[in-house]
């Protein structure tokens, strides 16, 4: 293992075998200085550019290793609570290659009449199934949904003569919520959670006034709770003249089983990345298509897809309040989303709330940890109790599974918030548990010290924040 | 495949295996598991009818083949470079593509050494000390910038100032975003297509936040009198935020050296293609921003080992974390794109992004000399130096031209009544010959 055999570049081919995996950066494997000089004048041009110079099977390689220290969906169970890892179809890749789809966003609509027969598909497809009258496919993230949503309500309250001050965002929300609500200007009224986990229709009222614009919420919310007094909130909102915006993040619970457009909402982002099985391209991209009410649909980005007698265009709303994406939001993703909903179909969406919903309760029943808030749907959030949670995901690691998201929201305890999805059987479940379980059972130095078996041990976040090092510029400066 | 005989193939319960488990949590059905109240429950019938893999792929198919094939000169922010197969094939491994956001780095190593090389690349090619990993596109990234500008700025403003000639998509995303952060966006005149300094040292006062420029211009123009614009921000404690690209940047003026305090761009102009407008948002900026940089930001640390790591830091300046006082609402970004762009940028190296960018010069300026040699045409419109991309002037209305040319097969912009552009680079040159008798005879 010491051996000088398969050391080249810093690459050391024992370690790798061994799983201690370690790769240069590609400025440590080879670089290359060229003096610039084209057909501008020099004072218009820089004099150099200084970047790695490696072959192409040098960079496969660099690569495929790489990816050899990540983990994916497809590398083992990902119960990431609030972030619906589900496994991502192949085939709806293939379709997103097609070289008829690669056209360019300034093509006149009558040339790109199959790209805007998909949006139209697609909007008609995503309104169904969030009970609403029309959707925007143009955001190009959840968090750029919010802020279209949060966009739309101001913009309808000022049509009206209201300039509103305040959004209404529960103390358990996602932190997108207020971040979005502040962008667009608006102050953040932090409702409080109630006992039960769900919202407190008294301090509902209490935070609700003619100054509200928009109260919102997530259904099931994120403790995975249903909000069974949601018609009842609707109609708080609505006696103050505010609307009611949907958060898409847990529509997976949902899907064939309740429509946010029939529990009195007026806005809704979908999060295709997560109820849709787009993959998540660590860290993204996404798409929000953003669905709303007929008496909001004039509010809508511009351009809109809709159908007409001679085919599709493309068209500003009365209303419109603009643009939120440079040009028509994350094309390759909505593909996908429109090839896995038709792949699905009515059948398909219902029964992956059901196994959604069935995963999430057997795995609960497995586990060691207490779950303190049920009946829960898609996600449960377990307590860690007096071990830091942030422990318990380090050393699930080591059992080869991707641990839950720890210490949010707050009103659990060391919380460890779990969603299996649909996709795992009883087998993987009970694989999962198993590792749950063995860390319960694991004593506290253990747990402090891992993980053991990873491509890297534990990493100082404190030290990465303390002494910000962002490029390899910034490594050789040392 | 396989053994589920459930509605959805990717949940893949027997029927065996469900009872099972519903008699484990001690439930008859798993329609017991919901208490959706009654009357807002929802019967399931969308209307959407279940098909099988090799059908979707084919109505697909079908669908897309709907759209004219037309050889594209467009551009006017979204562009079109070779993206070599190596990067497809790589950034498909699942490794990457179906990973999530990396807040357990000790398993998310790769990616996140990814992203620190795409950020390295960055501050190579903009001068500037640090670039983040992503926003979704230019536009957004200008958006970002206007609120930065008045989160840093020491008295308050309320403008930004914008050139004359700017994509009304991107203006219109910033309008939005400025808005919000109480800024209103205005408008500084151009000369011949570049900044008209002196106008916009006319327009420009303390009440500045942000000047924004472009290099090259939504026009093509690569702009002569950067510093100049810089030293009129500066000297108003207004940022200079810069627009431009990764090709354009590897041999243009570094913006560093021109004094921009932000970078922002489309940076899938490397490794994406086109995509119907679909784009991965470039920021870098000065040390001195650091703390109020949107996005997320890879850094050195090291492990329990010693050894070196990656990680996401400085994470308090983020939604989840800090809430409304965040520097943006981002959490989904482009990382994906980020690591297209940072593969295909490795592939090419300095050499080969060298070449790129002096064939956009070469090419846009050989192309502006065969249109104007048609009778009827002059280009290009700016007296400048172009990249990529440039405007010609056409004594007949430029939309017909636009649409005749269609006709024949080509796509360009119709930008005026009498102003088309043409984009032209790696991807569709083989095709200017064609394109110029098209024109020919479309003008005649």
């Amino acid at each position: 293992m010491t051996d000088e055999l398969g050391k080249e570049d810093g690459y050391d081919q024992a370690r790798w075998v061994d799983g201690d995996r370690y790769e240069p950066l590609l400025s440590e494997k080879h670089t290359r200085e060229v003096e610039i000089d084209t057909p501008l004048p020099d004072e218009l041009t820089r004099d150099s550019l200084d970047l790695p110079d490696l072959s192409e099977p040098e960079l496969a390689r660099h690569y495929t290793r790489l990816s050899q220290m990540n983990f994916g969906i497809e590398s083992g169970p990902f119960p990431l609570g609030s972030c619906t890892m589900k496994y991502n179809p192949k085939f709806t890749e293939d379709v997103a290659a097609l070289a008829d789809g690669a056209v360019h966003p300034d093509r006149d609509a009558e040339t790109v009449q199959g790209t805007l027969g998909l949006y139209a598909q697609l909007q008609d497809y995503l309104a169904r199934i969030g009970g609403m009258d029309d959707v925007t496919l143009q955001p190009p993230a959840g968090a750029a949904g919010e802020l279209t949503g949060v966009l739309i309500a101001k913009a309808y309250h000022e049509h009206n003569g209201e300039n509103r001050s305040e959004i209404v965002i529960p103390a358990s929300a996602h932190g997108t919520n207020f971040a979005s609500a502040a962008m667009a200007g608006f102050d953040v009224v932090e409702l409080p959670s109630g006992e039960d986990g769900r919202v407190d229709l008294d301090a509902l009222d209490a935070s609700l006034s003619e100054e509200t614009a928009l109260l919102m919420l997530t259904n099931p919310n994120t403790l995975g709770l249903f909000e069974q007094d949601i018609v009842e909130i609707a109609s708080m909102v609505d006696d103050v003249g505010g609307l009611l915006y949907y958060d898409g993040a847990n529509l997976n619970a949902l899907l064939g089983r309740g429509r946010p457009g029939d529990m009195g909402f007026d806005i809704m982002h979908y999060n295709v990345h997560k109820t849709f099985a787009t993959p998540h391209g660590g860290g993204g991209p996404g798409a929000g298509p953003v669905g709303v009410v007929d008496r909001l649909t004039p509010f809508l980005p511009s351009p809109h897809v809709r159908e007409t007698d001679s085919g599709y265009e493309r068209y500003a709303p009365e209303q419109t309040i603009g643009k939120v994406h440079g040009f028509h939001g994350n094309w390759l993703v909505l593909v996908k989303t429109l090839a896995y909903i038709s792949r699905l179909g009515d059948e398909g969406l219902r029964d992956t709330s059901a196994k959604a919903v069935l995963n999430a309760n057997y795995l609960a029943e497995q586990i060691d940890y207490e779950v303190p808030f049920s009946p829960f749907y898609h996600e449960f959030v377990a307590s860690a109790g007096d071990t830091d949670a942030a422990d318990v995901a380090k050393a699930m690691l080591d059992y080869g599974v991707h641990p839950p998201t720890t210490k949010w929201p707050e009103i659990v305890d060391e919380a460890l918030m779990t969603e299996p999805t649909e996709i795992e059987n009883r087998r993987s479940l009970d694989h999962l548990a198993a590792a749950f379980n063995a860390v319960a059972s694991t004593d506290e130095e253990t747990l402090a010290n891992a993980p053991q078996r990873t491509a890297a041990r534990r990493i100082d976040q404190v030290g990465a924040a303390r002494n910000p090092r962002l490029s390899w510029h910034a490594l050789d400066e040392e | 495949m396989g053994t589920y005989d459930t509605g959805s193939p990717y949940a893949p319960h027997t029927s065996a295996e469900t009872e099972a488990m519903l008699e484990t949590i001690g439930v008859e059905h798993e329609d017991d598991l919901f208490d959706i109240p009654e009357e807002v429950a929802f019967d399931g019938r969308f209307g959407i009818e279940a098909r099988e893999e090799q059908t979707v792929r084919t109505e697909m198919r079908s669908l897309l083949g709907e759209n004219d094939d037309l050889v594209e000169f467009l551009g006017r922010g979204h562009y079109d470079h070779y993206v070599p197969s190596l990067v497809n094939h790589l950034a498909d491994r699942q490794e990457f593509i179906t990973s999530y956001t990396q807040y357990q780095p000790e398993i998310a190593q790769g990616f996140l050494q990814v992203l620190f090389e795409y950020q390295s690349m960055l501050v190579e090619l903009t001068g500037l000390s640090v670039a983040n990993c992503s926003l979704y596109d230019a536009a957004t990234a200008l958006g970002e910038t206007a609120t930065l500008a008045s989160r840093v700025r020491q008295t308050t403003g309320s403008r930004v100032l914008v050139p004359e000639h700017l994509r009304s998509g991107k203006r219109g995303v910033l309008e939005n975003y400025a808005d919000g952060a109480g800024l209103s966006v205005d408008t500084y005149a151009m000369d011949d297509g570049a900044v008209d300094i002196e106008a916009l040292g006319d327009s420009i006062d303390d009440d500045v936040v942000m000047v924004y420029a472009e290099s090259p211009t939504v026009r093509g123009v690569v702009e002569e009198s950067l510093s100049a614009v810089g030293d009129l921000a500066s000297n108003h404690d207004a940022l200079f935020c810069l627009g431009s690209d990764p090709v354009a940047l590897s041999v243009l003026e570094s913006p560093g050296s021109v004094g921009a305090d932000v970078v922002v761009g489309e940076a899938a102009t490397l490794g994406l293609g086109t995509a119907y407008g679909m784009g991965l948002g470039m920021f870098a900026t000065r040390d001195q921003f650091l703390r109020q940089v949107p996005g997320r930001l890879v850094g050195v640390s090291e492990d329990d080992s010693g050894r070196r790591a990656f990680t996401l830091t400085l994470q308090t300046r983020e939604q989840h974390i800090r809430r409304e006082r965040a520097t943006s609402n981002i959490c989904t970004n482009q990382a994906w794109v980020a690591l297209r762009t940072a593969i295909h940028a490795a592939s090419l190296g300095p050499d080969g992004l060298v070449e790129l960018a002096t064939d956009c010069i070469e090419g846009a300026a050989e192309l502006a000399q065969r249109v104007d040699d048609i009778p009827g045409i002059s280009a290009p419109v700016h007296d400048r130096h172009h990249f990529r991309e440039f405007v010609a002037r056409t004594d007949q209305p430029a939309p017909a031209v636009a649409g005749d040319l269609a006709e024949a097969g080509y796509a360009v912009h119709a930008i005026d009544d009498h102003l088309l552009q043409f984009c032209v680079t790696d991807t569709n040159e083989e095709h200017v010959d064609g394109l110029v008798e098209a024109l020919s005879e479309v003008v005649r």
